[in-house]
């Protein structure tokens, strides 16, 4: 049977390998994913975008690097309310609801125009 | 094998005996550790790796925007004012944008609308991002109708459908022909959004910003630094928020690793005493203690950290989504490059297994150094 420090040291082995791994595939996907990289650069340049459509709820989340002065962000983005209400005030009802619903394609399935 | 080798082994492996006497609490807490590690290193890989995209690709956006501020607020840049600008040394193009928000009653979602120029897309035809064409069901050449402001009716046929690859830049984006986007928002002509300034050399974008206020100071430049670095700021927030979350969670792993790495049970300490009184020495006892803490804190750090790329790069980060994700209803799918950081790996290295192999040393180095007797009785 063999000892228990084998199994330990070969486990360990075994995960130094995968850390190892992982760095390694973190180096060649970086070449890999380069041309995407590249197409998002110049699709930024052409179209002059500023910011990422991480966020799309609200303009001020959706460019928060375009953002007027005075909205929500702006300061810093750590200050995502101005006044300490912001914190203690729920978000509109309607707003949480709408979130919750399904969508599903309604391409092709409408009569009349939307 | 040399001495030295064959000692460490037989302390490792009296230490895994020793272990799996408790094996339901040892069991426990690598799982505990492990998680923990997952979450921290999860946080870590995803913001950097988003950080990391948002400055490669924010790189191509304009040197500078102008934006008109009329009482505080974001408003039209009127006829005259691209003139105004003049010719600023160090300008190389100015361009008026156009571009707005669009709430889609249907997906109950907002879309971003852009104007582009005829020869991109023309009048009647609208370029869609991925996000979009899948919520709604479209592909190219489908027609579909939005509602105007006005209330007026506007049909468009999906000339393209932008490449899947660039969803985390256009996932809610709408391109369209100038004449359509001033009919569509009812926009004034000689109008604009803001203006794009292109500026050759980086050195003198502060200049040119200057120079705008002056000329112009009812404008706000926003430049291409701030930009980015308001995308570094972005995610340490949002890397900030889930932090706050898990502060109760990181402290409670913190008391319960000190108290089971520096609070020696009477078990333990009887065991030390034994150990002793057969013959070990004071340094052996430390040695197996050590590899104790070694054992424990390295295999919950390499299985966390691996966890952590797997769920990260392999599993689009599933567990944060639902955080990141905030009131979005269209929100992109995309996959990050993997950039993990030298840097982040030994910050997190140190604070995860560094401190729980140190808070092992000190009470067994206490009844290490005791009187056998003592310790047994």
């Amino acid at each position: 049977m063999p000892r228990p420090s084998t199994f330990a040291l070969s486990l360990l082995g075994l995960l130094v390998c995968g850390l190892l791994g992982v760095l390694a595939e973190s180096l060649l996907s970086t070449a890999r994913h380069q041309a995407r990289l590249d197409a998002n650069r110049e699709l930024v340049a052409r179209l002059g975008l500023t910011d990422l459509a991480l966020f799309t709820e609200a303009r001020y989340t959706r460019h928060p690097s375009q953002a007027d002065l005075h909205s929500a962000l702006q300061d810093h983005p750590g200050a995502f309310d101005h006044f300490p209400s912001g914190s203690l005030l729920a978000p509109p009802a309607h707003l949480t609801r709408l979130h919750d619903e399904t969508h599903e394609p309604v391409a092709g399935k409408t009569t009349s125009p939307d | 094998m040399s001495p030295w080798l064959e000692k460490q082994r037989h302390l490792i492996d009296f230490t895994l005996a020793s272990l799996a006497r408790r094996k339901t609490r040892n069991l426990g807490l690598l799982v505990v550790y492990t998680l923990l590690v997952f979450v921290l290193a999860s946080l870590t890989l995803y913001s950097n790796a988003l950080r990391s995209e948002a400055k490669y690709v924010l790189a191509g956006s304009p040197e500078v925007i102008l934006q008109r501020m009329v009482a505080g607020r974001h408003d039209l840049i009127p006829p005259g004012y691209l003139e105004k600008i003049g010719r600023i040394r160090g300008v190389q193009k100015k361009e008026g944008r156009l571009w707005g928000y669009y709430y889609d009653p249907v997906l109950k979602a907002n879309y971003t609308f852009m104007a582009r120029p005829a020869s991109e897309v023309a009048d009647g035809s609208i370029m869609v991002g991925e996000a979009l064409a899948r919520e709604r069901g479209l592909a190219r050449n489908n027609t579909i109708s939005f509602r105007s402001y006005s209330g007026k009716l506007f049909s468009f046929e999906v000339a393209a459908v932008l490449s899947p690859d660039s969803e985390l830049l256009s996932a809610d984006l709408v391109l369209l022909s100038e004449g359509d986007f001033r009919r569509f928002f009812e926009y004034p002509d000689g109008h604009y959004t803001d203006i794009a300034l292109s500026v050759a050399n980086p050195q003198e974008v502060r200049n040119v910003a200057a120079k705008l206020t002056a000329t112009l100071p009812d404008s706000r430049p926003i430049l291409r630094e701030e930009v980015q670095r308001t995308y570094q700021s972005v995610f340490d927030w949002r890397e900030g928020i889930l932090l706050t979350v898990l502060a109760g969670a990181i402290l409670a792993f913190a008391i319960l690793a000190w108290e089971k790495a520096s609070g020696l049970s009477a078990e333990e300490k009887r065991e030390i005493g034994i150990l002793k009184a057969i013959g070990w020495e004071t340094g052996d006892v430390i040695r197996m203690k050590i590899w104790e803490g070694l054992l424990i804190s390295l295999t919950a750090f390499l299985g966390g950290f691996l966890a952590a790329y797997v769920h990260v790069f392999h599993f689009g980060a599933a567990v944060f989504t639902p955080v990141l994700k905030g009131w979005s209803v269209l929100y992109p799918k995309f996959a990050l490059v993997p950039a993990v950081d030298g840097l982040q790996v030994a910050t997190l290295f140190f604070f995860t297994v560094f401190p729980y192999t140190a808070a092992i040393l000190v009470p067994i180095w206490r009844a290490a150094i005791t009187d056998p007797d003592a310790v047994m009785r």
